[in-house]
């Protein structure tokens, strides 16, 4: 699947002038409210019709103003998911997944009902009312609706937004599983980074309605040039690891990433398996020497790659561990005392606690996909 | 209780009454489905105007309607000429024209409740829809159509009542015939107008009393299955 998108929109004082292609897996529209996210999906959905510019899924035009071309959302075959799931309030739990099914026809019905079901458990819920379901079910029917309209994309507009953060975590694992097992490109608007971290494959980056920048997770998420567009709070590296061993006595697991050896309280996850994880700059501690007797208990060792200082009190720095690449906030007034410059030798210090267990995980088979061709990057 | 039994004529202007008004709610859905529609949805030149046009019958006075009626839809008139000679509808001094003046009269209303209920039909749901494959008739057809159920009942309802009490514009229009176009409200005047024809206006009134509390009635509870089936969030 190949999605291309060049369009130009003026709404209102907003001028949205958005240029990017998208492979396979899920990439992710990232941005602030307000940075034009939604109107870009709404704009490949048919649902508005932009001054000017191209939409091409597979190479085939959805939209293209030059030919006056601009194909109703009825005949796109996209699969959209609103951020207040939308489900039909008159039908049932059953109708409403089989809703899209019904126009699909029959010559090109994907999954079943059942495979959609079970992919979402959503069993329990078919004879039931959207009004009886609460937000998190409502998201998962409104995402096995999309899915049963044999969709050749499926938009997924701020899905977990709406949701409490027992729901978030509760919903990530279908959206996983939907981007390792269904095989349906997604395109997944959000503004959040934990979400971002975990689910997406490739990220576009958007300011202002333009694209600041656009390229595999790992990669744009590194780049401390963006953290003011990233959003600073959350901003941090994604590291891809293996699952080593898990200590019982102590209740710890122990990750592996070219960086080293990462240990974080027990998380649900076998021997051998690949995770990513996501480590906010935040939570980089920085020490020139090997530190002892300290609490941490990741301690990876690197030199500074690039130091990024602004005019406020706080600066970015992105080491080299290994090749891996790891980013720090520290106060300016530390940098100067420790003396660091590209080249310098320290340690990283990470709190095991403070590892974002939001953002934890699966790589999935999506990982492998990008714009640029290429998000093997982190990997040995 | 002699008294409350029905003459044959009176039970003549009862069974004319209600298939004047099934007859003026069930023509004038379709008619008040479409306006209703239009002026919920439409962006065209003249929307206030044919907002003003339905909305007439309840400013004006009913005789006034009537006669406006009588010149249009009359046997001389220019719609009424052309319907007699190429479809073969007569309106004047008809059961047809009683049909069409309380068909008239009640539109007004038939019309406002369905555009509040279209109105309030939440278009994000019809884009859903449509991202899903279904394209404007299919939409209308299986998300606003059934969420504009309730706003339809409302509207047949409130058709209904009116036309049963319709007085003015139907007499006005095509006088006051029994059998023919002699409805209940009718057939209460005309008892009013003869010596000891007070129990006969009496037993109408109170078959009028009856039918009006049943429309009510079914109303409500329609309404109630309804919203309950929709189950407002």
């Amino acid at each position: 699947m190949t999605l291309e998108v060049d369009i130009r929109h003026r709404l209102g004082s907003f001028l949205l002038e958005a240029s990017f292609a998208a492979a396979g897996g899920l990439t992710a529209l990232f941005g602030r409210s307000g940075a034009g996210k939604t109107s870009i999906v709404n704009v490949i959905a048919g649902l508005i019709r932009p001054a000017e510019g191209r939409v091409l899924v597979d190479g085939e035009a959805l939209l293209d103003t030059s030919r006056g071309l601009f194909l109703p959302p009825h005949r796109r075959r996209l699969g959209y998911v609103f951020q207040e799931g939308r489900l039909f309030p008159h039908l049932s739990v059953r109708q409403n997944l089989l809703y899209g099914r019904f126009f699909a026809g029959a010559a090109r019905r994907g999954d079943g009902l059942d495979q959609v079901v079970d992919l979402l458990g959503l069993g329990a819920l078919l004879d039931r009312r959207p009004a009886r379901l609460s937000g998190g079910e409502k998201q998962r029917v409104a995402i096995g609706r999309a899915l049963l309209s044999a969709p050749r994309l499926l938009l997924m507009d701020e899905p977990l937004a709406s949701l409490d953060e027992a729901r978030k975590a509760e919903l990530m694992p279908y959206i996983e599983r939907l981007r390792d097992e269904a095989r349906v490109p997604i395109v997944y608007v959000s503004h959040s980074v934990p979400e971002v971290a975990r689910l997406a494959s490739t990220i576009v980056l958007l300011n202002e309605g333009r694209v600041a920048a656009a390229g595999p997770t790992a990669e744009i998420m590194q780049r401390i040039d963006l953290f003011p567009l990233t959003g600073r709070a959350e901003a941090g590296v994604i590291i891809e690891a293996t699952v080593e061993d898990h200590d019982e006595g102590y209740g710890l697991t122990s990750l592996r990433s070219r960086a080293g050896r990462w240990r974080l309280p027990r998380i649900d996850a076998a021997v051998g398996e690949h995770l990513r994880l996501h480590v906010r700059a935040r939570d980089v501690m920085l020490a020139r020497t090997a530190p002892a007797d300290v609490s941490a208990l990741n301690v990876m060792a690197g030199v500074v790659a690039e130091i990024r200082a602004g005019t406020g009190p706080v600066v970015e720095i992105r080491l080299d561990c290994n090749g891996e690449p790891i980013t720090a906030r520290l106060t300016r007034y530390s940098v100067e005392r420790l003396g660091l410059v590209p080249g310098a030798p320290v340690h990283a210090l990470i709190k095991s606690v403070a590892l974002d267990r939001r953002s934890l995980g699966g790589l999935g088979r999506a990982g492998r996909h990008g714009v640029a061709g290429d998000a093997d990057a982190g990997d040995a | 209780m002699e008294w409350m039994v029905l003459s044959p004529e009176e039970w003549t202007a009862v069974r004319l009454s209600l298939k004047v008004a099934a007859a003026a709610t069930v023509v004038g859905l379709p008619f008040g489905l479409a306006v209703a529609w239009a002026l919920a949805r439409g962006r065209f030149w003249g929307l206030s105007l044919l907002n003003g046009l339905v909305l007439m019958p309840l400013i004006l006075p009913p005789v006034v309607t009537g006669y406006l009626l009588l010149i249009l839809f009359g046997r001389r008139g220019p719609i009424g000429s052309f319907l007699a000679e190429h479809l073969g509808i007569v309106f004047s001094f008809r059961w047809t024209g009683a049909a069409l003046a309380c068909g008239v009269m009640g539109f007004p209303l038939m019309v406002r409740a369905m555009r509040l209920s279209i109105e309030a039909v939440d278009t994000r749901l019809e884009e859903a829809a449509s991202t899903l494959g279904a394209n404007r008739a299919w939409v209308f057809a299986t998300v606003t159509l059934p969420l504009t159920v309730p706003g339809i009942v409302t509207g047949l309802i409130l058709g209904f009542a009116k036309a049963m009490g319709e007085f003015g514009a139907t007499i006005t229009f095509v006088s006051n015939i029994p059998g023919e176009t002699q409805t209940l409200p009718s057939a209460i005047y005309t008892f009013t107008q003869v010596p000891g024809g007070d129990a006969g206006a009496l037993r109408l009134t109170l078959v009028s009393i009856a039918v009006s509390m049943l429309a009510l009635f079914a109303s409500e509870l329609m309404a109630r299955r309804a919203s309950r089936r929709l189950d407002v969030e």
